[in-house]
């Protein structure tokens, strides 16, 4: 059955406040998620007092400075602060989204953060995406075609045909959309996700595959397409404004299509 | 692994044989569909069922036994409770797959649903037939 309540080790509990420094005029409490593996202590969710005269303007760069400034056992994914990498995905303010793109001062009063919701943490804000990453691989996203490529050239696509692939190949597989969706959250051993449907889609959509049959084939199962139920948390929460939802209901169209 | 290792884990199976699991089942777009169609349908048999039944508001019992004599009247009463009924088995089926997990008490469930469903489905077909005949 579904499960409504965290067991008795997993009960977040109150943990430290960090006082912002003396004299500081723009102070911004930041709750954040902790917990590690290697102590024996709850999950807790620490307050950082953060002044923000002295901090960029993205949670990313609050998060950042904690890390340099106040307390260097924070620990969380980043890499390009610029949206183009995924890897500050977490939820903040109660919505999934990257730290990077998120300006603090869109967040009401603390600035709530914590991992992307219902994977298993590893440590802090680092979550386990080794089976969205599994999910990613099974679609097999990657070009499939028996035509050989022509000998001197690039299999070519008209502008038409490109066009199809946008709002797709801009998923920057951050897994916001996947860890936002219910249906993921109490069937995601079995559900693909908005994320890699989004992407098995892609190569669908995709004039030069010869392997959408395939694809389709994969794809028709009442677990792994069909737990999707429009719910619609993913196209609200892609950061980079895509709308997955759209992806998987073209999915089905063709399933029936086939169908004759 | 140390026993004493909270990471420690029973399952060694690859992750990527995780997902794929037995593969896919190559069905659902069926149900899916007909869901869709059910409910388009449901729409004017609904609609016409609600507003004769308001129409017959305050009529005598037999008055009502008479409007489901008709032939027009028992067909499209038959077609409304087997979409209905239909409809409500395709639904509960997927509420059904979404919450109750493990295979055993998932096939349980499902099997006590569509009994029920059936059955109550049945006993709205005899009364349109036993008034209709």
């Amino acid at each position: 059955m579904v499960e409504f309540t965290l067991p008795k080790n997993s009960k977040v509990v109150e943990g430290q406040r960090y006082k912002a420094p003396a004299g500081a005029k723009r102070v911004r409490e930041f709750k954040i998620y902790r917990w590690n593996p290697d102590d024996e202590k709850n999950p807790h969710t620490d307050i950082y007092e953060i002044d923000l005269d002295d901090c960029g303007p993205m949670v990313l760069d609050a998060l950042i400075k904690i890390k340099n400034e106040v307390d260097g056992t924070l620990t969380f994914r980043r890499s390009c602060r610029e949206g183009i990498c995924g890897s500050c995905a977490m939820n903040i303010d109660g919505t999934n989204t990257l730290a990077c793109l998120k300006p603090i001062e869109d967040c009401r009063g603390a600035v709530r953060i914590n991992p992307l919701p219902h994977m298993a943490v590893i440590k802090d804000l680092v979550p386990d995406l080794s089976q969205a990453y599994a999910q990613y691989r099974s679609v097999e996203p990657w070009l499939q075609s028996d035509t050989p490529p022509p000998p001197d050239a690039e299999r070519l696509q008209s502008v038409e045909e490109r066009s199809k692939l946008d709002g797709m190949w801009e998923c920057i597989l951050c897994f916001c959309c996947t860890t936002s969706c219910p249906s993921y959250w109490w069937n995601g051993d079995r559900y693909l996700g908005p994320a890699v449907l989004l992407a098995a889609y892609r190569w669908i959509a995709d004039s030069r595959d010869e392997h959408k049959g395939e694809r389709l084939d994969a794809l028709q199962d009442p677990f792994k397409l069909y737990r999707c139920h429009t719910i619609m948390n993913c196209a609200e929460t892609c950061p980079k404004g895509l709308n997955p939802a759209q992806a998987i209901g073209e999915i089905k169209k063709l399933m029936v299509q086939r169908q004759g | 692994m140390a026993p004493k290792d909270k990471l420690s884990i029973t399952v060694r199976q690859s992750e990527l044989g995780r997902v794929k699991g037995l593969g896919a089942a190559r069905s659902g777009v069926h149900h899916w569909w007909m869901e869709r169609v059910t409910s388009v349908a449901l729409i004017p048999l609904t609609l016409w069922f609600v507003f004769s039944v308001l129409g017959m508001a305050g009529h005598p019992q037999p008055d009502i036994a008479h409007w489901v004599s008709h032939p027009l009247v028992a067909v499209l009463l038959v077609a409304l409770i087997v979409t209905s009924f239909h409809h409500t088995q395709l639904g509960l089926q997927v509420v059904i797959d979404d919450y109750i997990h493990g295979e055993g008490t998932r096939l349980i469930v499902l099997l006590v649903m569509k009994a029920a469903v059936v059955l109550l489905g049945l006993a709205a077909l005899l009364a349109v037939v036993k008034l209709a005949i």
